[in-house]
């Protein structure tokens, strides 16, 4: 009768305690996170005004604001968009409308899925044998936008390709039996009603370009100057922000970049998370 | 006319979809052109093994021993942070947490992968270094502050794949194991994990080469010294923040040993990701 | 050949891998007439309609043997461009699918898609598709409203009406009513007795009543085999084979 009892209550005594532990790394890794964006937002907003978004470092940064590098990392992050989509969002179309599973697929899926996996640094160093060096690009937007481009890609080509799975089979029968041709019913229906996850998609790919430091450190440089054209050298926010922590040039300064880093990347996961919800609900409306 | 069109936009976008294909081949022959020659001139043991890395030496000495063994430590100090904690956060979001906090859990997980590693890094280095170094001794700056940040870094890969494994588990067998009198505790733990047991290596294997391949943050914290690591509150250095801090001045011999030392992580990480792929693969058999 | 043959379908098989789902077929559809492919489910019927306009192209491990002719040419002859067929061969599907944009724009894909951009002309011809379809009084105030509102029966017509709007030769239907209430279901089968003056239909109906209410001619269509063609009266009437009869008198199927 013991014996019996204790068969009952033990395994409940496990799931009590199994399930604590469990709550606890839940909320742990939530504190953890909301510990870091409010550690960093804290002791950075104080010392951002629009005096250092709007003006020029002085003493390598010791002083005075941030402008060239807020226009390098949206100059840099732009060019390596404008890169990436077409090829990206291509590659999906390509993957989805215009072939059947076969070795070329799976060929290109085994590459996307190896880009996705190597590490920035990797990035880095292929970025300056390759566009910097071998190609004589120099330390330049144009070596790091496209460093970066290849390394968004695979984010791209993965979040427009669940997108595009996700328009209904017969929009394209329909299409089709109205005398479409296959390009005009990916232009006119595909792409169209998988937009919002397309987009969600590159705004992820933003968010990592502008959160980026080890593949661009490399190919676009450190200068501290206003770029003037795409083969002028560019410091990022990123770059910026580690320069100023592991060199020691300035505490405030670098609390005050990680700041907008923190507001940044804030801001680009409230959007694409908006964008998902909402066609998510518009799906729901049509169903 | 309309026919010619279509078969010029059909071979554009198979152009592209090879880039990416392309892409890694260039990827891969650049990096290796760059880096093998020193490894072959070296030989690889000497370089593989040695743990003296000094380029100002006569002739230099290029050994990335010390590295790899640091590399080797953050990475396992990561996994033992972030596999256990990863897998009960999925446990929790697939199963136990209401459905309002689950929809809480995602978008945090999202942010959490969409921090700058500078910024993880920065953190550590202003918070949790300090603290190591009052509570537990040494400088702080050693393989334990980054390992517990990096673990925290690789947390997102581990969660979201091993959460997605965990829901594609049929509600069949939750339902099977339920129906015998099991608990929950033991429908999860019998049952579940074992069920998406290959989705949760593959999601491990991803943050170990994560881990392996990061390098900003490791460069904050570690606090980059050529020498192995005695204990876990040894500074250390790393592959990656080694090419990472010396990549800036490097040149000649140096610059191509610091591309071999790139030759000997691509490698790692494409292995690793063959590996997590076969994993993966399996699942879908299964 | 016979003038008044639309479309032949000759010696006409259709596969699926190695499933043969349409078994060496040979049947004719005669101009301004329709002709109600009918028979228990899963007997090929839809494999036939669609590759009628060759939209099985677009299936994967889909093959044929044998031919299919519309207006006395091939259409599966290498010479012959499968979009404009499609815009001569429009389709209709058993759940109506409005696509994700306004009722205006629906009707004016088709014309869209085969280049005419004047705004003018795509009035008109939204106009008139509209009133074949016997919907432009309850449509023309809500042109602009997402087709995604329209009720069930509604977007059914409305698909139909797309399809006029590319003033096709032939139309084929797939069940059309089978998602529909009865009054929808008699408005659409009132239109397509209305349509027969413009174009030859193909339909697979919904159920037996409605092929005798609507087929000019009728075939039987068992397990990829045609039992029985002949003209609809008789064909429900005095069927010449055992299967047909059984299957019309509810013995199976």
């Amino acid at each position: 009768m013991t014996a019996e009892k204790q068969v009952r209550v033990w395994p409940r005594v496990v799931q009590r305690i199994a399930f604590a532990l469990i709550w606890t790394a839940a909320l742990a890794t939530l504190m953890v996170l909301a510990f870091i964006v409010l550690y960093v937002l804290r002791l950075g907003l104080p010392h951002v005004d629009w005096r250092f978004l709007s003006r020029y470092p002085e003493a390598m940064g010791r002083e005075g604001g941030i402008l060239p590098a807020i226009v390098g990392t949206v100059v840099l992050t732009l060019a390596a968009v404008a890169v990436a989509a077409p090829l990206g969002i291509g590659a999906a179309v390509f993957l989805t409308e215009y072939t059947w599973e076969s070795r070329v697929t799976r060929a290109v899926r085994f590459g996307a899925e190896a880009l996705a996996g190597v590490p920035s640094i990797i990035y880095g160093l292929f970025g300056f044998i390759f566009f910097v060096t071998y190609l004589r690009m120099g330390w330049s937007i144009l070596s790091g936008a496209l460093t970066l481009a290849i390394m968004i890609l695979p984010t791209i080509i993965r979040t427009a390709e669940e997108a595009i799975l996700t328009v209904p089979r017969p929009y394209r029968d329909v299409s089709f039996g109205l005398g479409a041709t296959r390009w005009q019913m990916v232009t006119s229906v595909v792409l169209p009603t998988a937009l919002p996850g397309i987009v969600t998609g590159i705004i992820l790919a933003i968010g990592r370009s502008v959160g980026e430091t080890a593949a661009i450190i490399f190919t676009a440089g450190t200068a501290l100057t206003m770029p003037t054209s795409l083969l002028s050298p560019a410091r990022t926010m990123s770059v910026h922000f580690f320069v100023l922590a592991i060199e020691g040039i300035s505490l405030e300064k670098a609390y005050a970049t990680g700041a907008i880093l923190i507001l940044t990347t804030l801001l680009i996961n409230v959007l694409a998370n908006w964008l998902v919800v909402n066609a998510v609900r518009r799906h729901a409306r049509r169903g | 006319m309309e026919g010619l069109r279509e078969r010029l936009i059909a071979r554009t976008l198979l152009v592209v979809a090879c880039s990416v294909v392309l892409a890694l081949a260039i990827i891969t022959y650049f990096i290796f052109r760059a880096g093998l020659p020193i490894i072959f001139h070296l030989g690889l043991d000497d370089f593989l093994f040695s743990t003296r890395w000094m380029p100002a030496d006569e002739g230099g000495s290029y050994g990335i021993g010390a590295m790899a063994l640091g590399s080797l430590w953050v990475t396992l100090g990561a996994l033992v942070v972030g596999v256990p904690l990863g897998v009960a956060v999925a446990v929790f979001s697939a199963e136990l947490a209401p459905t309002w906090l689950a929809n809480l859990i995602r978008p945090a997980i999202q942010l959490l992968a969409g921090i700058p590693s500078v910024i993880y890094g920065f953190v550590g280095l202003m918070v949790l270094v300090p603290w190591v170094r009052q509570h537990l001794g040494g400088p702080g700056l050693c393989v334990f502050t980054a390992a517990i940040v990096l673990g925290i870094m690789i947390l997102p890969n581990i969660i979201s794949i091993s959460e997605d494994s965990l829901r594609a588990v049929p509600p069949a067998y939750r339902q099977g194991a339920l129906a015998l009198g099991a608990t929950r505790w033991q429908t999860i733990w019998g049952v579940l994990i074992p069920a998406a047991r290959s989705g949760i290596m593959a999601s491990i294997i991803l943050g170990m080469g994560r881990a392996l391949g990061e390098t900003m943050a490791v460069i904050m914290m570690i606090g980059n010294s050529l020498q192995v690591p005695r204990s876990l509150l040894d500074p250390a250095t790393t592959l990656t923040s080694n090419i990472g801090l010396e990549m800036a001045y490097a040149s000649g011999q140096h610059r191509e040993a610091l591309f071999a030392t790139g030759v000997v992580l691509f490698a790692f990480i494409m292995i690793l990701n063959l590996i997590a792929n076969v994993v993966s693969r399996r699942r879908v058999q299964a | 050949m016979n003038d008044d043959t639309k479309i032949l379908v000759e010696e006409f098989s259709a596969f699926y891998g190695e499933n043969e789902v349409v078994k060496r077929m040979t049947l004719p559809v005669r101009r301004h007439e329709i002709l109600a492919l009918f028979g228990p489910a899963g007997g090929g019927k839809t494999t036939l309609l669609r590759s009628m306009n060759r939209l099985t192209d677009n299936t994967r491990h889909a093959r044929h043997h044998g031919r299919i002719l519309v207006d006395g040419k091939d259409i599966f002859a290498p010479e012959v461009d499968v979009v404009h067929l499609r815009r001569r061969v429009g389709m209709i599907f058993a759940l109506p699918v409005p696509l994700p944009m306004s009722v205006y724009d629906n009707i004016a894909y088709g014309p869209r898609m085969s280049g005419i951009r004047a705004r003018k002309r795509l009035d008109e011809s939204v106009e008139r598709s509209l009133n074949r379809a016997a919907m432009w009084d309850e449509m023309k105030d809500r042109l602009a409203e997402s087709a995604l509102h329209l009720s069930g029966g509604q977007q059914q017509r409305l698909s139909i009406a797309r399809v006029l709007a590319m003033e096709p030769e032939v139309i084929l239907l797939d069940e059309p009513t089978a998602a529909l209430d009865p009054i929808s279901t008699l408005k659409i089968e009132q239109m397509l007795l209305n349509l027969k003056a413009q174009c030859t239909v193909v339909i697979v109906p919904h159920n037996i009543q409605q092929a005798a209410r609507l087929a000019d001619h009728a075939a039987f269509v068992l397990m990829g085999e045609l039992v029985e063609y002949s003209d609809g009266r008789k064909l429900f009437t005095t069927p010449g084979d055992k299967r047909t009869e059984d299957y019309i008198t509810g013995r199976f199927g």
